[in-house]
């Protein structure tokens, strides 16, 4: 059945977004991860203008985000606190990436931004994941794994510390407001959460306690991409709400199944599975970037 | 100055076969972008009324439908730092976002090469451009022609009007998905060896219904309102979503 999206302003099949949603729905209920960075990208292929597939991914992250923090508001596994610090940062990088978003698009450069950032990222990301996991499955057939202590670093001697009692931390707060600053960017250029760059940075450079970071990232994720869906709205008019409704109820019952199938698998499998996908939309977008395309030219609304 | 010379002429020339008229019909006068809008044909028919007995020389009919003019962006990419990069852009200051040219023969028979500078029928004459800050501007504008006829935004369909008994003729458009809206322009020409005899010129309005056109307003006019309404519905799914979910566990 054919869809008319009134903001892209594109014909698209309503099953293939449901499906879609409902793919990338099942591997962020198996993986644990918001989906957006696998979503945006499957966005462009299918014909989705590209502003229009970042703003409305961020309102559909806001929903899986939403969904995920009342599970661990439950769970008392969110650090407030720090979560406020982060969303501080987190929306001062928001308005800063889209006021670059719209800069670039003004300069026909927008396209290019966003795939650079996502082949960067994905590469980095899935290339270290790959590694950690190799190592992982290869540690755990010969035990006596070596413990990792916490290490008393630079951060720990920068100035305003703040004490964040649910993670057990007395530290500045500078750090975790560039860890949000930088989320935000990303949240604004590249249709994302951000949970995959904030997680990592969370464990290592702050050094947080594992089980209230998956937490503390979502509760800064629904609001940064919040914040981001209505700056998109407001001043570019390009989020479109029917793609959302219906990549929003793909996903919610892709995340139901993918989490049945999450618990049955390996840990490390899944993260050698997940580095892989990961991999393989990097090198798409990559190819796309070094090989010569089939049409140079390219249409853009005039006016600059 | 030759072309108002040449408008001149043919202005002069046309009383003198005005005695072939065209009488028009259309399928629909007026197409409706809803939900689940796939695209649209329009029947363009009609019939040639003539007061005298027919005129000698070959006839021809062409049917074109023009879509809203917007202005283009053409950029071209180029390899910077070992990947593909827009580096130059031209702007086109009209295009019309759909054009399509049916006719009962081929162009080069029905249509003299200065008929169609006067007019503006074919593609080419209807694309101009302006404003180029690089040298080769022309393959710009023959990029927008290539990349819109590959969506089927610009169709040259010769031998596409049917014509029966030098009178009655019909011809179908296709008009695919993804309209712009607004009014599109359909005129029919009809020709004798190649001169233009009689015009017709008549506007089919384009526009979304119904909750497209809802939608589509709320984002434009309200933006900040539209912003909280797709997030309401965000937040509503996630908070459903996660009420189920424990349900299910239960």
């Amino acid at each position: 059945m054919q869809i008319y999206l009134p903001i892209a302003e594109v014909s698209v099949n309503a099953f293939l977004l449901l499906g879609l949603g409902g793919i990338v729905g099942v591997l962020s209920g198996m993986f644990g991860v918001g989906g957006g960075f696998l979503m945006t990208p499957l966005l462009f292929f299918i014909g989705i203008p590209p502003a229009v597939a970042v703003a409305t991914e961020a309102n559909q992250i806001v929903a899986s985000s939403f969904s995920g923090v009342l599970a661990h508001l439950k769970r008392k596994t969110v650090d407030l606190r720090m979560g406020i610090v982060l969303l501080i940062g987190g929306l001062i990088g928001a308005a800063l990436g889209v006021v670059v978003f719209n800069y670039l698009r003004s300069l026909g450069q927008v396209d290019l931004l966003v795939k650079l950032c996502y082949v960067v990222f994905l590469g980095i990301i899935g290339g270290l994941m790959f590694i950690e996991s190799l190592n992982a499955i290869r540690r755990s057939k010969k035990p006596g794994a070596r413990a990792t202590r916490r290490k008393h670093t630079w951060i720990h001697n920068l100035p305003f510390k703040m004490k964040f009692r649910i993670s057990g931390l007395y530290i500045s707060v500078i750090p975790p407001l560039l860890v949000g600053v930088a989320v935000g960017i990303l949240a604004a250029i590249m249709g994302v959460g951000g949970g995959f760059i904030m997680v990592p940075a969370m464990i290592y450079l702050l050094g947080m306690p594992t089980k209230v970071v998956v937490g503390t990232s979502l509760f800064q994720i629904t609001f940064v991409t919040a914040f981001t869906t209505m700056l998109h709205a407001t001043t570019n008019y390009t989020v479109d709400v029917v793609l959302a409704v219906l990549l929003l109820v793909g996903g919610v019952i892709g995340a139901q199944i993918g989490t049945r199938i999450g618990v049955k698998i390996q840990a490390e499998q899944l993260r050698i599975m997940l580095a892989i996908m990961v991999l393989a939309v990097c090198f798409k977008l990559g190819l796309d970037l070094l090989l010569q395309p089939a049409e140079l030219y390219s249409l853009g609304a005039g006016g600059h | 100055m030759l072309l108002r010379l040449l408008a001149l002429l043919a202005f002069i020339a046309l009383p003198a076969h005005a005695d072939e008229e065209i009488v028009l019909g259309l399928s629909q006068d007026e197409i409706d972008i809803t939900a689940t809008f796939v695209g649209s044909e329009i029947l363009v028919f009609g019939a040639i009324k003539r007061d005298s007995p027919a005129p000698d020389g070959q006839l021809g009919v062409i049917v074109t439908v023009a879509g809203p003019d917007t202005p283009v962006t053409v950029r071209r990419k180029e390899r910077r730092f070992g990947i593909w990069v827009n580096v130059d852009d031209v702007e086109i200051a009209a295009a019309p976002s759909f054009y399509a040219v049916a006719s009962s023969a081929d162009l080069s028979r029905v249509l003299r090469p200065s008929e169609d500078l006067i007019q503006q029928i074919t593609i080419p004459q209807v694309v101009r451009e302006v404003g180029a800050n690089v040298l080769d501007s022309q393959s710009f504008a023959r990029a927008l022609m290539r990349i819109r006829a590959g969506n089927e935004q610009y169709q040259r369909l010769e031998g596409a009007v049917s014509l029966s008994r030098d009178t009655l003729f019909e011809t179908r458009i296709k008009l695919p998905a993804n309209l712009t809206e607004g009014f599109y322009v359909a005129r029919i020409f009809l020709t004798r060896d190649g001169n233009v005899v009689d015009e017709y010129v008549t506007t089919i309005p384009v526009k979304k219904v119904g909750l497209e056109r809802w939608l589509y307003n709320l984002a434009h006019e309200n933006a900040f309102l539209y912003g909280l309404m797709s997030l309401a519905i965000a937040i509503a799914a996630g908070w459903g979503a996660s009420a189920v979910f424990t349900l299910f566990r239960r």
